[in-house]
C-alpha cells in the first residue's frame, strides 16, 4: 500500500509481522496487541523499531503504560464508516501524550484525510490505485477549523478573539505533521490551544 | 439572528468547492457510487426513488427573509417550484440534479446557508424551540447555545463517522416545544438553587424502531461546560456504540445496554479529564453569540389594541384563526403567528416558491425580516404587532397559509413516505391528505381540540408517529400498504411513547380507524379534557373495543 504524509508520498520502512511468524533479527516491525502481550520480552530485547497495530475495538488505554516502547501505532479503519480510531488517535495524542507516528490503515478515504490529520494521525496508507497528488490536495480542503483537536491548528474561536493569531495559520500549514514537530512547536501548539477562548 | 463572519463564510465556501470537486470526480468516473455516497450524504444529497433530494440545513429553524427568498429561487430554478419543510426544521428539495447541486450549494453559501451534516452518521442540525426569544416562560434564548453547538459540531474531526446519526435539541423554556426527550441529547435549560441558569442533560431518547424517552444523566450543567460535556458524551458513544447492526447503533441502545448509571459514570469520568480544558466557554463568548440574538427594535406598546378587539368581534373567521394560529408574545402589543402549511387535503410542510417569496415579504413588513420553521412543519412570524394581525391574516388567507388548524387534528406531521423516500414501506402523504379532508370541518376540529396526528411511512419514524397523540405507522404486508395505529404518545415535557392499539389497518380502513378513535374520545371525554388527557385517564381499552368491535 502506498504511504503518504501531509508533505507527500514516503517510503514505508515498516513490515507487518503476522502473529505466527518468526521474529526477524532486525528491521521495523508492527505487531498485533495479542503478539505484544504474548511476546513482550522478546520484542523488547530485539534491536530495531517496534510498532503496534490496534483493531478498532482495542482502545489505546490498553497500551497507555507502554507507549514509550512504540515508534508507531497503527490504528485500523475496518470500514471507512467505522470512526472509532478518530477517538483513539486523539486520546493517544492528547490524553497519553504520544509523540510517535500514528498511522491510519485499512479503509481510508481521500476525503477523510484532513479529519484524520486533525485527530493526530500523521501517516496514511492509501489504496494502490490512488492518485497521490489528488489525495495530498485533501489536506488543503479546509483552511480553518471551528474546534480544537490534536493538531496545532488554531481554532476559529481563538482567531476571532486574537486576530494576530490568524497570521500564524499559514505558517502552521507549512509545519511538518504534528507528531514530528519539534518540542518548541509542540509547546507553541499547546499555548495556542490553551488560548482557544483566551483574549 | 446569527450572521457569518469571514471565518464562517470561508468554511462554507470551501465546502462548496470541495463538493464541486467530489461531484466532478463522480461524473468523471473517478469515484464509484459506493465511494461517492458518504460524500454526498455529508452534504445532504440523497438518492431517492425518483431523483436526488437535497436537504438544506436551517440551523435551529431560523431564517432571514433574504434566505427564504433564496430557497424560493432554488425551488423555482432547480426544482419543480416547491420545497418541503421537515420535522428537523430543515427544507428538502425533491427533484434536483446531481450536476447542479454544487451550484445550489454556492447559491446557498451566498446567503450564509449550507447543507452540511444534514445527513450521514454525524451531529445533525441542532433543533430548538420555534418560539425561542418570544416565549413568556423562557429563561434564555436556546438559539445562542444551538449556534455554539453548531460551530463546535461542524466538521468535527472526531465525530464525523459516528456509529449512527446524532440529534441534539435545546429548549430554553420549562414547556418543551423542542421534543428534547426524544433526541440523542436533549438540553433543557433551568435554574439551580442559587438562581444560575444551566442545563439538564438528557441522553438516549429517540424514535425509530426502538422508541425511548431520554434519561437525565446530569441534572445541572453550568453553561461554561456545555461543549466539554457534549464532547465527553460523544467520545464515549463513538468508542462504545455498536457498529455491527444499523438498528442497534443509536446512543439509546448503548445507554440501555450498559445501564444509565454506568453510562453516566463513563461520561463523567471522561468529562473530568477535559472539563477544564480548552473547550470551556467563557461568559464573554456566550455574550458575543447572545448579541446576534438580541431582541429586535420593539416599539413600546401598552398591549391595548382596540382595533384588534373590534376586528375579532366583527369577523368570526379572523377570530377562529387567532384562536388557533396566534400565540401570546412576551412583549405587550406583539403576537406570535404560526402560518399553517397544512391546508385541507394538502401535503404537510410543502410550500411553493411563490408562497416562500410572499412569506419573506410579509416577514419584512410585519416581523423584522425573520421566519421560523417548526418541527411540526409550519412557519412562524414571531414578532408581529397585534394591531397588524388583521391585515396579515387577510394576506395569509389569500396565500393559502391561514388554515386555522395549528395544534388541531388536521395539523398533521407526515414524512415524505413512499411517494419519495427509498426507505419507506408505505405512503404517508395520501393518508395525511385523506385524514385532513375527512376532518376538514373547522367547527368539528375546534370541538375535537388539541390533537396531534403523526404519520411515518416506515419504522424509521421520521413522521414522529411514536409521539403522536394518534400515531400512524406504514408497514408492508406482503406487498400491501398497512397502517399500525398508536395512541397516547407525546413529545413535550411529559413525553410518552404511544401504545399500539392492535393489528394494522388497510389503507382503505385507516382513515375510518382515526375517525373511530376520535368519536370514541368525544364520547368518553370529560368537560374540557384534551384527547391526551382522556387517553391517559381511560387507557387503551375503550378505543380498542370500538376499533376492533366488528372483527
Amino acid at each position: 500500500m502506498p504511504l503518504i504524509r501531509k508533505t507527500g508520498a514516503v517510503d514505508d520502512p515498516w513490515a507487518t509481522l503476522e502473529d505466527e511468524a518468526a521474529l526477524p533479527a532486525g528491521g521495523a516491525v508492527v505487531v498485533s496487541l495479542a503478539r505484544w502481550q504474548a511476546n513482550r520480552d522478546a520484542l523488547l530485547a530485539r534491536p530495531g523499531p517496534l510498532g503496534i497495530f490496534l483493531r478498532s475495538d482495542q482502545p489505546p488505554s490498553l497500551i497507555a503504560a507502554d507507549l514509550e516502547r512504540f515508534d508507531l501505532v497503527a490504528l485500523d479503519f475496518p470500514k471507512f464508516t467505522n470512526g472509532r480510531a478518530y477517538s483513539s488517535a486523539r486520546l493517544l495524542r492528547e490524553r497519553f501524550g504520544y509523540r510517535g507516528e500514528v498511522r491510519a490503515v485499512g479503509n481510508v478515504l481521500r476525503d477523510q484525510l484532513q479529519l484524520m490529520l486533525r485527530c493526530g494521525f500523521d501517516s496514511f496508507e492509501i489504496p494502490e490505485t490512488a492518485d497521490v497528488a489528488t489525495w495530498l490536495s485533501a489536506f488543503r480542503d479546509f483552511s480553518l477549523a471551528y474546534q480544537p483537536a490534536a493538531d496545532a491548528r488554531t481554532p476559529v474561536a481563538a482567531l476571532r478573539h486574537r486576530p494576530a493569531l490568524a497570521r500564524r495559520v499559514d505558517h502552521e500549514e507549512d509545519d511538518a505533521a504534528p507528531a514530528r514537530r519539534s518540542d518548541d512547536a509542540a509547546v507553541e501548539a499547546s499555548v495556542v490551544c490553551a488560548g482557544y477562548w483566551a483574549y | 439572528m446569527y450572521r457569518y463572519d469571514n471565518y464562517d463564510q470561508t468554511l462554507v465556501d470551501e465546502r462548496v468547492a470541495q463538493f464541486r470537486g467530489q461531484v466532478a470526480r463522480r461524473i468523471a468516473g473517478e469515484l464509484t457510487e459506493d465511494e461517492f455516497k458518504p460524500l454526498r450524504l455529508m452534504n445532504g444529497l440523497y438518492l431517492q426513488l425518483h431523483a436526488y433530494m437535497l436537504r438544506v440545513a436551517i440551523p435551529y429553524g431560523t431564517l432571514s427573509s433574504q434566505q427564504l427568498r433564496k430557497l424560493a429561487h432554488i425551488a423555482r430554478r432547480y426544482d419543480k417550484g416547491y420545497g418541503h419543510f421537515t420535522t428537523r426544521q430543515n427544507i428538502q428539495f425533491n427533484w434536483v440534479s446531481l450536476e447542479e447541486t454544487p451550484d445550489i450549494l454556492a447559491e446557498l453559501a451566498s446567503v450564509e446557508m449550507h447543507a452540511i451534516q444534514t445527513s450521514g452518521n454525524c451531529i445533525r442540525n441542532v433543533t430548538a424551540d420555534h418560539f425561542a426569544g418570544v416565549a413568556g416562560d423562557e429563561i434564555e434564548d436556546p438559539r445562542i447555545y444551538c449556534e455554539i453547538i453548531r460551530q463546535w459540531s461542524t466538521f468535527h474531526p472526531e465525530f464525523s463517522f459516528l456509529p449512527r446519526k446524532f440529534k441534539i435539541a435545546v429548549t430554553g423554556s420549562p414547556h418543551d416545544r423542542a421534543a428534547v426527550k426524544v433526541h440523542d441529547i436533549g438540553l433543557r435549560m433551568h435554574r439551580n438553587e442559587s438562581g444560575e441558569a444551566g442545563f439538564e442533560v438528557l441522553v438516549g431518547g429517540g424514535q425509530g424502531r426502538t422508541p425511548v424517552i431520554a434519561k437525565t444523566i446530569r441534572p445541572f450543567l453550568p453553561k461554561r461546560h456545555l461543549l466539554s460535556y457534549l464532547e465527553a458524551i460523544l467520545r464515549i458513544y463513538n468508542q462504545l456504540g455498536r457498529r455491527d447492526n444499523l438498528y442497534k447503533s443509536r446512543i439509546k441502545i448503548l445507554v440501555d445496554s450498559v445501564g444509565v448509571d454506568r453510562f453516566t459514570q463513563l461520561v463523567e469520568e471522561e468529562w473530568q479529564q477535559i472539563r477544564d480544558g480548552y473547550l470551556e466557554l467563557p461568559a464573554a463568548e456566550i455574550e458575543r453569540i447572545r448579541g446576534y440574538f438580541a431582541p429586535p427594535a420593539y416599539r413600546a406598546l401598552d398591549g391595548k389594541v382596540p382595533d384588534h378587539e373590534a376586528q375579532l368581534r366583527r369577523d368570526f373567521r379572523f377570530a377562529r384563526w387567532t384562536r388557533t394560529n396566534v400565540t401570546p408574545h412576551k412583549r405587550p402589543g406583539y403576537s406570535v403567528v404560526t402560518l399553517s402549511l397544512k391546508p385541507v387535503g394538502g401535503v404537510p410542510g410543502d410550500a411553493t416558491d411563490a408562497q416562500m417569496d410572499a412569506v419573506a415579504d410579509l416577514a419584512d413588513r410585519y416581523s423584522f425580516g425573520e421566519i421560523r420553521v417548526t418541527h411540526e412543519q409550519n412557519l412562524v412570524l414571531a414578532d408581529v404587532e397585534t394591531s397588524a394581525l388583521y391585515a396579515l391574516w387577510q394576506r395569509l388567507h389569500e396565500l393559502g397559509l391561514a388554515t386555522p388548524n395549528v395544534g388541531l387534528a388536521s395539523d398533521i406531521i407526515a414524512c415524505p413516505g413512499l411517494d419519495y423516500c427509498a426507505l419507506a414501506n408505505a405512503r404517508s402523504i395520501p393518508v395525511s391528505q385523506r385524514i385532513s379532508r375527512q376532518l376538514g370541518d373547522l367547527t368539528r376540529l375546534l370541538d375535537i381540540g388539541e390533537l396531534k396526528i403523526k404519520i411515518s411511512g416506515c419504522i424509521n419514524a421520521c413522521g414522529h408517529h411514536h409521539v403522536g397523540h394518534i400515531g400512524i405507522l406504514g408497514v408492508d404486508k406482503k406487498g400491501e400498504e398497512f397502517y399500525q395505529v398508536t395512541l397516547g404518545g407525546s413529545a413535550d415535557e411529559n413525553a410518552s411513547i404511544g401504545d399500539i392499539v392492535g393489528p394494522a389497518f388497510s389503507a382503505d380502513a385507516v382513515v375510518g380507524a382515526v375517525e373511530t378513535v376520535i368519536d370514541t374520545y368525544l364520547t368518553v371525554r370529560e368537560d374540557g379534557e384534551r384527547f391526551l388527557d382522556t387517553y391517559r385517564r381511560v387507557g387503551l381499552a375503550p378505543f380498542k373495543e370500538k376499533l376492533y368491535a366488528a372483527h
